[in-house]
């Protein structure tokens, strides 16, 4: 090795040392998560949504939460009267039936009925919490995680899983890999499978929406593994720059597939303090909080419909599920680590709120159980029903030549002839 | 194949204090297709580690390794996510020696899992030699067994220049003719599995001919070929099948040789068709072969769209469509 002068400088230091950093635990050790500060719900202030930046800058290192270990809404980001009964329960029943689809859908993987299945169990409230709470206008910009989105537009899980079983109905025809969802009409930006060039795409949309002068948002997400890719750099710089209304979600759920979220920085900072050398506000929010999660987005919707600009968040959650049903997680991270998760579970969390107020009681939440079960048990009878990967039922194979361009350009035509010539 | 690799990685990592291994999931996991598994605890976090989910990162720290005098070995996660990487390989890894009068140098080889028949769609599925090939500076290497995966690996990791190194994903586990109705056949089950556990080594730039014959010669790598064994033996067809296993440099003496014996020439690659590696063979054997040739040359590629993850067994050019252009050939 020939770098540098010689002699070699004089150096009192000794070698250097490259430094890996290492999860807290790995299969066979006791799940630990004391490197996770957790403070007590309703201890992080509220700052107007107008507030300069500069001013808040210490809660890219806090925790805004409002459910409390009983399930009382705490604190000054609880919503109050603004989030009515009936608006939380129509989350729960989305996380519920989320849960219910991807349960369902999984197992249709490991039946052979499709190639492949993403679960997004123990994260739901994050995008349900967006479906509720942006405008039917504003536009989602999402990772293949937040199939709730879909769920809670009440999107048909029939049209969810044609595209899972890859069917005659699948509206993508087959193209895409199960979970890799579009839905313009549900304001769901078709999902690509290169991590993270959603998220500047979410910057281009809201920055237009300002040039037309326009009323509405974007929202993108990421995952924490994500926000390595140059492409989540060039979103905070572009949305800095223009000022875009654009809110930036960054789903800390602990592990990117095997690696845990240190590898991609977080031991050194959170992944909100991103946001603060670009001078955006940062928000760190618990995220299997609902009501902390309504909260979080109504400040950072609001400030982007006031002109105010990008909001960063960081949602801090647990994936609890393997990453897709190819993953193992036994091979990496301790077996029950999800159930030493301190900030619990979103579903289970919202429910003891809402019984906590008198609105919910085990008994109904057994029926919505049983009841999202069932709905997802008949959708899935019909959409099986107009077939699957197993049984071929897939669709026309001309179609592989449309939508590559708007106008079949004369070697695609001749290709497509090729392939209908072949038996 | 994976085993081969990892075998390849040992030998080089047990060899060479200047290797280093490095990639998405490659550390404690082992990678998502197992090709380090076990690497990391034999030889440590120096030597073997995670890096965050970036290529353009990735790329970029092997080129600045490779300039103070390491041999980086980068994995990417799947040759669909090389993209963000493209600047640091393009404009950088490739020029470095040539910028700068052999002053500093790239000796790194980046590994990535190509080609599709495991259902991936478009984002796993992807055969991206061609953008390589047309790059000044870059080698590219794309082996169709075990025993040549470790063998190139090994060359390809001491070679003093970078080398992209593709594997078809699909023979990760055995080998597949294109007859997905058939069960798979793993390689301990099979001649070509055999990959001895110590040092050795096999040149870039050499082609092997994998099955001779007399009627038509057949170039192909990786996948393909296996699919150009069924098609031969579907068809009758008496085809002289060439494995490239290096695309750049690419061996033209083998294929000069096997055209000028055959007089035909059918091109068989997974990926896209225009603008694909085989337009460049075909050029080349037309410029080096042509009063040998009885007939047009033909090519069998994937189509010219994204690939589809339904119709997958339409899109891939299986031994059917090889079969018919081998047909063709032998009547005009
Ligand atoms: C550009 C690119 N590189 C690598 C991959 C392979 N890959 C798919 S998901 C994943 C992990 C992503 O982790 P994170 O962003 O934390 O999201 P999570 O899966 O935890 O929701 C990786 C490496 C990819 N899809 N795209």
């Amino acid at each position: 090795m020939d770098a540098g002068n010689d002699p070699d400088p004089p150096t009192h230091h000794g070698p250097l040392r490259f430094q890996v950093p290492e999860p807290s635990a790995r299969p066979g050790d006791e799940p630990d998560f004391s490197y996770l500060d957790v403070p007590p719900a309703g201890d992080t202030r509220r700052p107007e949504v107008s507030v300069d930046p500069h001013q808040i800058r210490d809660l890219a290192d806090a925790m805004i939460r409002v459910l409390d270990d009983d399930g009382n809404a705490v604190g000054p980001w609880a919503p109050g009267a603004e989030l009515s009964a009936d608006a939380m329960r129509r989350a729960l029943r989305a996380m519920v039936i989320t849960r219910a689809y991807d349960d369902r859908m999984f197992q249709s993987q490991r039946q052979g009925k499709t190639s492949f299945y993403m679960r997004s169990t123990g994260e739901e409230a994050i995008a349900v919490g967006h479906a509720l709470e942006l405008g039917p206008r504003d536009m989602f910009f999402p990772t293949y995680r937040q199939q709730g989105w879909l769920i809670a537009r009440e999107w048909p899980l029939v049209d969810m899983m044609c595209q899972i079983f890859s069917n005659e109905r699948d509206r993508l025809h087959g193209r895409q890999m199960p979970v890799m969802y579009s839905a313009k009409e549900a304001g769901f930006f078709t999902i690509s499978g290169n991590l993270g060039t959603q998220f500047i795409q979410a910057v281009g949309w809201a920055m237009a929406s300002a040039i037309a002068g326009d009323t509405c948002l974007a929202a993108g997400v990421v995952g924490e593994g994500t926000t390595a890719e140059a492409d989540f750099h060039h979103a905070l710089t572009f949305a800095a720059t223009y000022q875009a209304p654009v809110i930036l979600n960054v789903v800390n759920n602990q592990w990117a597939i095997s690696s845990f979220q240190g590898i991609a920085g977080g031991a050194s900072s959170t992944f909100a303090a991103r946001a603060i050398g670009h001078g955006i506000p940062a928000l760190r929010i618990d995220g299997n909080d609902y009501l902390a999660v309504v909260a979080g987005i109504r400040w950072a919707a609001e400030r982007a419909r006031r002109n105010h600009g990008p909001t960063l968040i960081e949602w801090v959650t647990y994936r609890a599920a393997a990453h897709s049903s190819s993953d193992d997680p036994s091979k990496y991270r301790p077996q029950d680590e999800w159930k030493a998760w301190p900030l619990g579970d979103p579903v289970e969390r919202l429910a003891t709120h809402l019984g906590q107020i008198g609105e919910w009681s085990p008994v109904r939440q057994n029926e919505l159980d049983e009841e999202a079960k069932a709905i997802v048990r008949a959708a899935a009878k019909e959409a099986e029903g107009y077939g699957t990967l197993l049984d071929g039922h897939v669709a026309d194979r001309r179609s592989l030549f449309e939508d590559v361009f708007k106008e079949m350009p004369a070697h695609l035509r001749r290709q497509r002839d090729e392939l209908e010539r072949l038996t | 194949m994976n085993v081969a690799i990892r075998s390849a990685l040992d030998v080089m990592l047990g060899r060479d204090g200047q290797v280093v291994v490095f990639g998405e999931d490659v550390g404690y996991f082992g990678g998502v297709f197992r090709c380090t598994e076990g690497l990391q605890s034999k030889y440590g976090e120096t030597r073997v580690f995670d890096t965050p989910i970036a290529e353009g990162g990735i790329i970029g720290v092997a080129v600045g390794m490779g300039a103070y005098g390491l041999r980086p070995v980068a994995e990417i996660q799947f040759a669909d996510y090389v993209y963000p990487g493209l600047d640091q390989l393009i404009s950088e890894a490739a020029r470095l020696r040539y910028r700068s009068g052999a002053d500093f140098t790239a000796p790194l080889t980046v590994r990535m899992p190509a080609g599709g028949g495991i259902h991936g769609g478009q984002t796993h599925s992807q055969s991206p030699e061609a953008l390589f090939t047309h790059v000044c500076g870059l080698k590219t290497v794309l082996p169709s067994t075990p025993y040549d995966a470790k063998g190139l690996l090994i060359a390809s990791i001491e070679d003093d220049d970078p080398v992209v190194f593709l594997e078809p994903k699909r023979l990760y586990n055995g080998p597949f003719d294109g007859h997905p109705e058939r069960p798979i056949v793993p390689w301990t089950d099979h001649p070509l599995g055999d990959v001895p556990e110590d040092y050795y080594s096999i040149p870039l730039g050499v082609a092997a001919v994998r099955r001779p014959g007399s009627d038509v010669t057949v170039l192909a790598y990786g996948t393909m070929v296996y699919v150009a064994e069924a098609a031969a033996a579907e068809t009758g067809v008496d085809a002289e099948i060439i494995d490239l296993r290096t695309l750049l440099p690419l061996d033209t003496d083998t294929i000069v040789q096997s055209v000028e014996k055959t007089g035909r020439c059918v091109i068989v690659h997974e990926a896209t068709r225009t603008s694909g590696f085989g337009a460049e063979l075909a050029a080349t054997v037309q410029e080096l072969c042509f009063f040998h040739l009885e007939s047009p040359i033909q090519r069998v590629t994937g189509w010219d769209t994204p690939y589809p993850h339904a119709q997958e067994w339409d899109y891939f050019p299986g031994p059917g469509r090889v079969g018919a252009a081998l047909r063709s050939v032998m009547e005009d």
